[in-house]
């Protein structure tokens, strides 16, 4: 019996091959194959958050998903957002914020946020959306919402929030 | 350098860059992701093999064999390392159970064997195949039970105190209350599991861990080893939270160093997040029972505070009436704790180890006391506010603004427009206003650091301190950048290594002071060597702008280090100044809560936290310390608990999911006032620890607003609607 598998996706614009045993998750591809160890292992049960990273622009946990679900994909982590000196517009509110305090949610929650900005945008609803026939707005109780799956021990919520509401150009 | 005399004016009180609002030097690491944590140390030279750890599944008893085969034939298996075949160890100086070795079970999941492999994926599938034959034997698991037979444990752990005739006053007291509390297990759960990789070279091993405190892991792992300490390199430069449950060295370390010795490899092992609840430590549940007598007043003139907690055998109290011994005035006084022989996993300290459960109890009895009385909750605390060590009227506090605490707060929480129990409402929410005292010890440890000047001039600092998200690279830039008068980016700060001096470490809010202390004292050497150099009498250098002044002459320091460069390295250590003044932090917290008048569920609204703490080294990460400490605090009160199976013994819900830390949607804007104050008794930074006393008190802060919202008095936590719901007023 075959136990691994050829896979080719993009990770953060460049394209990557690797043979994976087939239980490999896309975060340990990420991390253990790739060495891009922005990505955190938090949970490896999708309770934390810590892994998140995007999927042809959708957030997804990336420990509850097998890497050799993710041929041709293109995949975003913290690394291809920004890097130091270069910061992304939100790792850089992260930072003006103090949107953390050990760093090991950090890059989770700032995926999150990158791509929560993207939902809303995209008109997605959530659970506290009142009006689903009004367009999803920016608010700091939508916010909240959509972040709850990005855990943060240290609790560094309330100023995350700023930083994310900074981010979407509107006031908290 | 000995602290032994209360500060005057140091290079500190120029508070050019310490006290300012920076932000932290490590920020574009951490929002990155290239801030390295310890599975994530990688060299592409190196093979590294994965180890995947095995836990009993029983939580008392004996192993009576072990069948190791089918696991060492699995695909890609290196090694399989068994508590049977390393035989006993000798346990660390800081652990109470042990961590590994030998066929003793004292707690379900105590790591029984590591499995090692080529990759993680068949070491997990492995370790799934080894196969135990225990001999179980009956433990006790429910502290309610093992209560009756607690001990007092000996005078090292100081059990008892008593002032004054308590039993006297409080029969003859006008008002008194008698009532009990408690609080159940609790879970650090940092983000980051327990994490180490192990690589020998020789006899020699090198550690990439996850420590809070390097030489104490460094020290109990050559212990466990039975190896020389100095054969031990550890590293830690970044800890992905700690909250107290990596004070003390954990199996994952053992497990990667005798897994790597097995497999002549380098092996990583992360502890599985539901592996950490019961494999690691937690704080320890309390039953408290709280009796205060006052005069009609408000004076209280008895107080007794009475706890209980289990542990391990040889193991410690949670010091749940610690705060109560300093906290009010009242003549007449005692305290006591006794200890449970439990056989749950080993409690230990985390976050305000003490305080935090005490403070959950004793603020509601005083909130209660306060209503018994008629007096306002605030004015209560004020009335019977102390500056002096009560049981000790001779020795005084160094600084106690408590007082001013609650009444910033008061003010600024619009404290007065509180109303009666269950008489607000907003919609389906009932709203209610609650205040508890913040207190936390201020403790100091010996902290020693190394600073080199290059010819650059850059300066180096070098300490094994260690940041868990604290902020100490922060602040020992901003402490090494004051004292040699150099722009911040002119510092480099190189943390948590074991070839660096000793450090105080992060703990027990006595990081910071004691770390930064440190920095302090190398730096006074450092600036020594620089004037001797120079040939410039020391007492009238001046340090700033990048140069070295002594009267009319002016060197760059780039310049005045020379080719060489120079070392400045020092320890800071501590006098009798804590025994002579009782050392505290201080805070009040006010909370606002909306209770759902027809299911209970209880919604934080407002939350403001007011602390005394000394100088504030840096407000940005200062600010980040205590929001995130009322944070944990609001998981205290409304949804953390451990739940333990009485019958198997283990905490059941021993994961994220079950364990529900609180989340983005529990929590709103938080605001922290810092009184604007400093402690010479403390430090030559004048600075106290702050990290812990953001948790002290809040828990009991959103109980009372709890039962000002909804008129339910809970005394057990945490607050779940099922203990609100019966006593909802009717729906109108």
């Amino acid at each position: 019996m075959n136990l691994s598998t050829s896979i080719a996706f993009s990770v953060n614009g460049e394209q990557r091959e690797l043979i994976v045993d087939n239980r490999t998750t896309l975060l340990d591809a990420l991390r253990e194959h790739l060495h891009l160890t922005g990505t955190k292992k938090g949970c490896d049960h999708g309770q934390c958050g810590a892994c998140t990273v995007m999927v042809d622009g959708r957030r997804v946990n990336s420990c509850l998903t097998l890497a050799v679900m993710h041929e041709g994909d293109e995949i975003t982590t913290i690394e291809g957002l920004g890097e130091p000196g270069s910061l992304h517009p939100m790792q850089a509110a992260f930072v003006k914020h103090d949107g953390f305090q050990c760093g090991y949610c950090t890059p989770g929650q700032i995926c999150s946020s990158v791509a929560v900005l993207e939902e809303i945008k995209a008109n997605i609803p959530s659970h506290v959306t009142a009006d689903l026939t009004a367009p999803a707005s920016v608010t700091v109780t939508e916010i909240r919402e959509r972040m709850s799956g990005n855990i943060c021990r240290c609790g560094a919520y309330s100023n995350i929030v700023d930083a994310i509401t900074e981010v979407a150009g509107t006031k908290a | 350098m000995k602290f032994d005399t209360p500060a005057t004016t140091n290079p500190i009180d120029q508070l050019k860059v310490v006290g300012q609002p920076i932000h932290r030097i490590d920020g574009q690491l951490k929002t990155t992701g290239r801030a390295k944590y310890a599975y994530e140390w990688h060299d592409t030279n190196i093979p590294y093999a994965y180890g995947y750890p095995v836990g009993a599944s029983i939580a008392k008893g004996r192993i009576r064999s072990m069948d190791v085969a089918a696991a060492q034939e699995a695909p890609g298996v290196l090694a399989v390392v068994t508590t049977l075949g390393v035989g006993d160890r000798k346990k660390g100086k800081f652990n109470t159970a042990k961590l590994f070795g030998g066929d003793e079970v004292q707690h379900y999941h105590q790591a029984i064997a590591v499995v090692v492999a080529e990759t993680f994926e068949q070491a997990r599938a492995a370790a799934a195949l080894v196969k135990v034959d225990y001999a179980v034997e009956a433990g006790a698991f429910d502290l309610k039970e093992a209560m009756k037979t607690a001990e007092k444990p000996d005078e090292s752990q100081q059990p008892d105190t008593a002032t004054g005739n308590f039993d006297g006053a409080f029969a003859s007291a006008a008002v008194t209350l008698d009532e009990t509390y408690t609080t159940p297990d609790q879970s650090h759960a940092m983000m980051e599991p327990h994490a180490s990789i192990a690589a020998w070279n020789g006899d020699e091993v090198t550690v990439w861990t996850s420590s809070q405190m390097i030489d104490w892991w460094r020290s109990d792992l050559a212990t466990t080893l039975d190896i020389d300490k100095e054969k031990i390199h550890l590293m830690s430069p970044f800890i992905g939270g700690g909250f107290g449950g990596k004070l003390f060295l954990r199996a994952d370390a053992v497990l990667a160093v005798l897994g790597a010795r097995a497999a002549k490899r380098p092996v990583k092992v992360a502890l599985p997040r539901p592996f950490m609840m019961n494999n690691t430590t937690h704080r320890p549940a309390t039953i408290q029972r709280i009796r205060i007598g006052a005069e009609r007043d408000g004076k209280i003139t008895a107080i007794a505070h009475e706890s209980w907690s289990g542990d391990q055998p040889g193991g410690q109290l949670e010091t749940a009436v610690a705060q109560t011994r300093l906290l009010y005035a009242g003549a007449n006084r005692m305290t006591a704790m006794r200890l449970a022989t439990l056989h749950l996993p080993e409690g230990n300290a985390m976050r305000a180890p003490g305080e935090a459960p005490g403070l959950m109890a004793l603020e509601i009895a005083i909130d209660e006391m306060a209503e018994k009385l008629g007096v306002d909750p605030v004015q209560f605390r004020i009335v019977n506010d102390t500056q002096v060590d009560p049981e000790k009227p001779e020795r005084p506090f160094s600084h106690r603004d408590l007082v001013g605490c609650l009444k910033l707060g008061a003010e600024r929480f619009g404290w007065s427009s509180r109303g009666r129990p269950g008489a607000r409402r907003d919609g389906n929410w009932l709203i209610g206003h609650g205040v508890a005292a913040a207190f936390r010890n201020n403790l100091v440890l010996p902290s020693g650091a190394r600073v080199r000047l290059d010819r650059e001039g850059i300066v180096t600092v070098e300490t094994d301190m260690t940041d868990i998200g604290t902020g100490s690279y922060t602040i020992i830039a901003q402490t090494a950048a004051e004292m040699l008068g150099l722009p911040l980016d002119k510092v480099a700060v190189h943390l948590g290594d074991s070839r660096f001096p000793v450090s105080a470490g992060s703990g027990g809010q006595f990081g910071a002071n004691s770390s930064t202390s440190g920095v302090y004292a190398a730096c006074v050497k450092l600036r020594e060597a620089i004037a001797a150099k120079l040939g410039f009498n020391s007492p009238d250098v001046v340090f700033e702008n990048g140069e070295v002044r002594s009267g009319n002459r002016s060197v760059p320091l780039s310049q005045a280090a020379g080719e060489e460069g120079l070392v400045g390295e020092d320890t800071m250590t501590w006098g009798d100044l804590t025994e002579t003044h009782q050392q505290s932090t201080f805070g009040a917290h006010f909370v606002e809560v909306g209770v759902d008048v027809a299911t209970g569920e209880s919604r934080i609204r407002r939350m403001l936290a007011v602390c005394a703490a000394g100088r504030i080294l840096n407000p940005i990460t200062a600010r980040s310390q205590v929001i995130g400490a009322m944070t944990m605090g609001a998981g205290g009160a409304l949804s953390e608990e451990l739940a333990v199976d009485t019958r198997r013994g283990f905490f059941v819900n021993h994961d994220l999911a079950g364990y529900e830390v609180p989340v983005h949607a529990d929590i709103p804007h938080q605001e922290v006032i810092f009184m604007d104050e400093t402690d010479p008794m403390s430090s030559p930074m004048k600075a106290k620890g702050v990290g812990e006393l953001g948790l002290c008190g809040v828990a009991a802060a959103i109980a009372n607003a709890i039962y000002n919202a909804s008129g339910v008095r809970v005394r057990n936590y945490p607050i779940t609607l099922d203990k609100l719901i019966g006593g909802l007023p009717e729906i109108a």
